[in-house]
């Protein structure tokens, strides 16, 4: 349409975000390793199997509780990689600057980047820098670029998920979302939730170590642990079924979601990831997963059903159930 | 959480489940229980409660979403104040995707350069204004009794301070009016109402005589799964002993003479009149609009609304949803043209409306 534009929720990894990747990026750009959709690319380089990803980073605050925006953009690169079951090793770094942006705000934020890559093992290869004129943007953006190493065996892709499959996941949910909104001026919450925003290589180390079973993970970032869910039924065509009891929350982050009316399933998690493992080796996967920092809270919230249609449905806390959609439009900006 | 939890209670759910089921056997018709608030509809479908229901118990949704309820009339002159120059429109987040006439909405000019903000509560404009005192700030004033207090209380306060630039598209509703235009209208037949609790604690049991004198059951009922297993509990109950009263199930948050002063302080700054409700038409008596004292934060005063030819959207069907005569899945847009990404009409739009809350949870 020719009056159509960007609208906010068009960054919201929902819906909307959905509907710009399929309709207008996936067709024009349109190949193999595109076209699956994955947290990265994996791809064969002369006998290497190597995973690649990027992703931009514009959350605001960029100083947050737990977090800042540079350790989030290595933490999310990292943990994209993480995902496609590789060895993150190399990233670059892009900086986006506004004019009259505070030196020791810069300062700040590449030391917690340069803290980040160590506590996570990589190394910040190659970068850029741009300054645009004051007004032309907010502040400060960041993109990352990674490169990592599959070693694993096994294919770990949402292709892979199947009927029976154990879902596991690594800790409580929304925290980060419920971090940044709370602390947005104009909602004027006063709580100390800090966002999880952390590194998941080395519980995905562990994780791909103790099973050879492991179908397919990825992290609840965006549109939060909902949004994933519902797109990963989607893509493998199977029903998912998830148990509201077991799935963590915080009270704190409940109580943020009771006051704004969101529901934690959609809030932004930084350190959350569900794991999709073969049935027989879900209580060894769980485990591993529980004595690592990263998913010391970690457990199994549903299981993968027959082949359908790919619903996501939820047995609630009362014995009810209902089905989740991906959210449609804007839940809260620049999050990430 | 402390005082969420004890009301999300499994075994609580149960019992009170068993107990419908069992009631629901002593009753041979269907029984139509209509919830009026935005906040039940959200919760029913959260917590799958519609689908716990035994067969001879429907739930219908009625008019209690504010954002669907606002005429689209009032939705286009919205659209034409958040486009003048120099102008913040403040708004509760809902109502940003709300069509008008014209397919446009507060989110799409929004996109084109409108200065249009999410505001939690109509007090944060007292802020807004003050910080932006060469523009003018102008809040979208939708909501019922819940609602508008704060709205009174943020004129009230502006107008003490002297704050010149600000000012209140006023479109609030009142929910009794609503409710009896719901009991006389021939074509619906409600057995009982899930009345809403956060009203009521403004309003008190007193505003929902008109119910129990029209033989139905009236029961003020909570927002978690367990209140609302309660309250449909107490309204078959009502109707198997046959003895009806407005009764109050949300007793932690409902007095039986509601908050006096706040309706104190809506009423010295408001007074009722007509008032459009998208789905059931003009009702006497069931809106408000400024008083004349307060008429320099008018913002219908303020600035020229030229005339608008406000038509309902073609095919859409929030009018008979928001009566209850049909539930989204009747209607022939559902799901089809009418998706929370392209929504038709309101009820798609906001999160307590019924069509979005029938599509995210059915």
């Amino acid at each position: 349409m020719k009056d159509d534009i960007i609208l906010l929720g068009h960054g919201g990894g929902g819906l909307l975000s959905h509907e710009l990747v399929t309709k207008k990026f996936l067709p024009l750009f349109k190949n193999i390793y595109l076209e699956r959709l994955e947290d990265g690319a994996v791809f064969d380089i002369e006998g290497k199997k190597l995973c690649f990803s990027t992703d931009s980073y514009v959350v605001k605050p960029i100083f947050f509780p737990g977090g800042d925006i540079g350790s989030l953009a290595i933490h999310g690169t990292v943990n994209d990689l993480a995902m496609c079951g590789g060895v993150p090793l190399f990233l670059s770094a892009g900086f986006i600057l506004e004019e009259g942006f505070p030196m020791e705000h810069l300062e700040k934020i590449i030391e917690s980047m340069a803290q980040a890559a160590v506590k996570a093992n990589v190394k910040i290869v190659t970068g850029d820098t741009k300054v645009v004129a004051r007004g032309a943007m907010d502040g400060l953006y960041i993109n990352t670029t990674g490169i990592g190493v599959i070693r694993y065996e096994g294919i770990i892709s949402v292709s892979s998920v199947a009927p029976g499959d154990a879902i596991i996941l690594n800790g409580a949910i929304g925290d980060h979302g419920a971090a940044i909104l709370s602390k947005r001026e104009e909602l004027g919450l006063d709580t100390e939730i800090l966002s999880d925003s952390a590194p998941l290589n080395g519980l995905v180390e562990n994780i791909l170590k103790a099973s050879v079973n492991v179908h397919c993970m990825r992290d609840a970032t965006r549109g939060g642990l909902g949004a994933i869910l519902a797109e990963i039924a989607d893509q493998s065509k199977c029903q998912i079924v998830l148990e509201e009891k077991n799935i963590p929350v915080k009270e704190a982050v409940k109580g943020v979601c009771e006051i704004l009316g969101f529901d934690p399933m959609f809030l932004a998690n930084e350190g959350k990831m569900v794991v999709f493992c073969s049935p027989a080796d879900a209580q060894k996967v769980l485990q591993t997963m529980k004595v690592h920092p990263y998913g010391k809270d970690a457990s199994i919230i549903g299981q993968v059903g027959k082949k359908d249609a790919g619903r996501l449905i939820l047995n609630t806390i009362i014995g009810g159930s209902r089905e989740i959609d991906l959210p449609a439009g804007e839940l809260a900006p620049r999050i990430c | 959480m402390k005082f969420i939890d004890e009301y999300r209670d499994p075994s609580l759910a149960k019992g009170l489940l068993d107990r419908i089921v069992k009631l629901s056997k002593q009753i041979n018709e269907t029984v139509t229980i209509m919830e009026v608030c935005g906040s039940h509809t959200y919760a029913i479908g959260r917590f799958g409660v519609r689908k716990m229901m035994p067969e001879n118990i429907r739930l219908v949704s009625g008019p209690g979403c504010p954002v669907c309820v606002t005429s689209i009339h009032d939705v286009d002159v919205a659209l034409h104040l958040a486009a003048q120059k120099n102008v913040i429109f403040a708004t509760f987040g809902d109502m940003l995707r709300v069509p008008g006439t014209h397919g446009n909405s507060l989110q799409k000019i929004r996109a084109a350069g409108a200065d249009i903000r999410v505001v939690a509560s109509a007090a944060d404009c007292i802020t807004l204004a003050e910080a932006n005192k060469n523009r003018e700030v102008i809040f979208m004033g939708i909501g019922f009794e819940t609602t508008t207090p704060t709205i009174a209380a943020t004129i009230m306060a502006c107008c003490k301070k002297g704050i010149p630039n600000f000012s209140v598209f006023s479109a609030p509703k009142l929910i009794p009016p609503a409710v009896k235009a719901l009991i006389e209208d021939p074509s619906l037949n409600i057995d009982g109402f899930l009345c809403p609790g956060h009203v009521s604690t403004i309003i008190g049991a007193n505003a929902y005589e008109i119910i129990v004198q029209a033989g139905r059951a009236a029961v003020i009922t909570g927002f978690e799964p367990v209140d609302i297993l309660e309250g449909i509990f107490m309204i078959l109950t009502q109707i198997v002993e046959d003895k009806k009263t407005v009764a109050i199930q949300y007793s932690r948050g409902v007095k039986p003479e509601g908050n006096p002063r706040a309706r104190e302080v809506m009423m010295s700054v408001f007074y009722p009149g007509p008032s459009e409700w998208r789905g059931l038409g003009i009702i006497p008596e069931s809106g408000l609009a400024i008083k004349e004292t307060y008429q320099a934060f008018d913002a219908l005063k303020k600035f020229t609304v030229p005339e608008t030819h406000s038509v309902e959207i073609k095919g859409c069907c929030c009018g008979n949803i928001l009566r209850g005569v049909i539930t989204p899945n009747e209607c022939p847009l559902f799901r089809r043209t009418c998706t929370p990404l392209n929504p038709v009409g309101p009820c798609m739009v906001s999160s307590e409306g019924t069509c979005a809350a029938y599509y995210k949870y059915h």
